[in-house]
């Protein structure tokens, strides 16, 4: 099942990073603030840049990456420029170690294309 | 199409499908190995094993109307069916249905905050709005209530509240399931039922007296199979004007026997929010003549050893929520009360913080003593910040809990049955061949449920992850349940796997109880399409099904 699971899953990202290449090209301005909205509403609560919980200097999501990179590339998601969309769509709906796969009902391929205009957006501001 | 429902033609799955996709719309049915992907329990301990409990397709309306229509069709092609509401029951199978092949119904989409009302103090909700939607919802629009929201806060108020899910602010609201009022449900043959004051045309009053009058079915919904609830209300407790939080030691181990019967007095006369119990004699277990008397319960020695290093033996933090003179004041009288009974009681003054407390302020850790206490949970703040305990860590930077499930009995909410709780698990540890992490004599019950404690074994499971591994520690976690029925404690809540075990727990009268149970699920829903052996009830279609995960 993994084997057909993935080559399904890689073959409609081709698609939909398509579509990400003309939002970052065209700069869909309404397609980043719709990417924001939702990144803040499902990756933000655990890969944001507040502190943890039991006096953790991190969130978990945010701890976990800076564990994996160990600075190759940034901890926080939105200062990190090379999240295509069909990178986070795979890890959104695989899930990854201990982050759960998102249901289409929580975030729709066209919503992680959002995200992903919006990553675009924000990590070149933290790059600035 | 991997899987399909049991005792289902593909001819008839292929019907089905055709009329979900009809009631909700192409988008909305998912039949793909990569969207059922994401129906799996993510911590499954029967992960791609042949009796792992995945659904054969997913199904997710939008509007109540879109239910009644699944529902229906789920009749005529004799589907079982399995709701979820925002899927985050994790520690507890995750979306995962009972029945493998079973169609989940996705009820995220039903995702409105429906009113909040702030002088009546209520909120209605659709199982799609997560704690955090609820806050957000709450916050934007600077209304001054608080929600009581578990830990982490991505779940559903109404999911949560249904598996019967738990809080930690003031005792009445920590009960979510108890803390509901009123709610809508679309019963087994489609049709729509409101319970409470729901039940009365043009009520005012559906979110404040939730009886209504005869018959209150509402407990059947909780942990149960008998519908699928689509709206539901909840109390919510008014913003306060000031929280303070303050801890008590005590020197002696049966000094805690007073020290609990004193905070129920409090807390059941709505003094105190949750209190946090806990020992100060964790530092001694590295001391291997401690923890041998610990570990023999030799309470003369404990006592001895945690007095020569200076310690005491057991605490709790309170907290108070008011006016900044009335918590002051319960703090005082909180004080007072454990000094007159228990000689040698220490107090040490918390914090004393107007609210809403600031983001700083939550996420505070230093302050007089050090807490035990999550402070964003004590203040209604939802959040995933605890999802580190099973996530990659310094500790283990290339592996996560994948086992991650939880377990709790309920234990008697006095000193004395704690100690017998101990001494019980302890015992049943050596039985089953599994260690405790610590010493079980240092262990307390958590009071999430006003009116009673929880505790865990103390076992801990994992570090094997292989198939072999998982399957010797859902053995030992089976073997472990059945000796906690032995000595009357029960478990208040588990996850599918284990659900047939924890049933099994309550026997009473030749399984009175759930012959009750089944004997309604039969009448209500004769073709058991409903979630079957949801909390070991097991309609008569599926009853063959009973025990088959063991």
């Amino acid at each position: 099942m993994s084997i057909s699971r993935v080559a399904a899953g890689f073959a409609l990202s081709t698609v939909l990073s398509m579509a990400a290449v003309t939002t970052a090209i065209g700069q869909d301005s309404a397609a980043v603030e719709r990417g924001n909205a939702k990144y803040q509403h499902s990756c933000e609560p655990c890969h944001g840049d507040g502190p943890g919980e039991d006096g953790r200097q991190m969130l978990p999501g945010t701890d976990a990456l800076r564990i994996k990179y160990r600075g190759a590339l940034p901890a926080l998601l939105k200062e990190r420029s090379d999240l295509t969309v069909e990178v986070l769509r795979a890890f959104l709906r695989q899930g990854s170690m201990s982050m759960p796969p998102f249901r289409p009902t929580e975030l729709t391929d066209d919503e992680i294309v959002d995200i992903a205009a919006y990553l675009a957006e924000s990590s070149k501001a933290a790059a600035r | 199409m991997a899987i399909l429902p049991p005792n289902v033609s593909e001819g008839d799955f292929e019907s089905a499908l055709r009329e979900f996709r009809s009631a909700v719309g192409e988008d909305w049915v998912f039949t793909s190995d990569e969207d059922i992907h994401a129906y799996r329990d993510h911590f499954s301990y029967f992960k791609d094993q042949p009796n792992e409990l995945i659904p054969s397709a997913a199904v997710g309306p939008s509007e109540v109307e879109q239910v009644q229509s699944i529902v229906r069709t789920a009749n005529r092609y004799k589907i079982p069916l399995y709701a979820i509401s925002t899927g985050k029951n994790f520690a507890y199978g995750g979306p995962s249905p009972n029945v493998r092949g079973s169609v989940t119904v996705d009820l995220k989409r039903m995702n409105r905050v429906l009113e909040v009302d702030a002088s009546r103090n209520f909120a209605v909700v659709e199982p799609g709005v997560s704690y955090i939607d609820l806050y957000r919802y709450i916050q934007d629009r600077e209304l001054k209530v608080w929600i009581d929201t578990p830990d982490p806060g991505w779940g559903s108020p109404i999911g949560n509240a249904l598996d019967h899910g738990i809080g930690y602010t003031q005792g009445f609201y920590r009960d979510h399931f108890g803390a509901h009022c009123g709610m809508e449900v679309v019963l087994p043959d489609g049709e729509i039922m409101r319970t409470g004051m729901g039940a009365l045309p043009g009520s005012q009053n559906w979110q404040e007296y939730r009886h209504g009058y005869g018959p209150d079915p509402s407990g059947l919904f909780g942990q149960g199979n008998f519908g699928i609830v689509t709206k539901m209300g909840f109390r919510l407790m008014p913003q306060p004007e000031h929280w303070r939080n303050g801890l008590i030691t005590v020197p002696r181990r049966r000094d805690f026997i007073s020290l609990v019967d004193r905070v129920n007095y409090l807390t059941d006369l709505s003094i105190i929010g949750e209190p946090w119990y806990g020992s100060p004699l964790q530092p001694l277990v590295g001391n291997t003549e401690f923890r041998e008397a610990a570990l023999d319960f030799n309470e003369d020695e404990m006592d001895r050893l945690a007095a020569a290093a200076g310690l005491h033996s057991f605490q709790v933090e309170l907290q108070f929520y008011g006016s900044e003179r009335t918590t002051l004041a319960n703090w005082e009288y909180a004080k007072e009360l454990v000094a007159r009974e228990i000689p040698g009681a220490r107090f040490t003054d918390g914090e004393s913080l107007p609210v809403p407390l600031t983001r700083e302020q939550i996420h505070e850790t230093t302050g007089p003593y050090p807490t035990n206490m999550r402070r964003n949970i004590t203040q209604g703040v939802p959040g995933i910040g605890v999802w580190y305990q099973t996530s990659r860590t310094e500790q283990n930077p290339n592996g996560w809990n994948e086992t991650h499930i939880g377990l709790f009995s309920l234990v008697g909410r006095s000193g004395e049955a704690v100690f017998q709780a101990q001494k019980d698990f302890a015992e049943i540890s050596e039985i089953v061949g599994m260690p405790s992490a610590f010493p079980n004599a240092l262990q307390t019950g958590v009071n999430w449920y006003q009116f009673s404690f929880l505790m865990g074994n103390g076992f801990s499971v994992g570090g094997d992850n292989s198939p072999e591994g998982k399957k010797r520690s859902t053995e030992m976690l089976r073997r472990i349940l059945e000796e906690n029925a032995k000595r009357g404690y029960g478990d208040y809540r588990a996850p599918p796997m284990l659900q047939d075990d924890v049933a099994d727990q309550y026997s009473f009268n030749d399984f009175a109880l759930r012959r009750f149970n089944e004997t309604l699920k039969n009448a209500i829903d004769p073709n058991g399409i409903l979630s079957p052996g949801r909390a070991g009830v097991w309609p008569a279609a599926y009853s063959s099904l009973r025990g088959s995960l063991r």
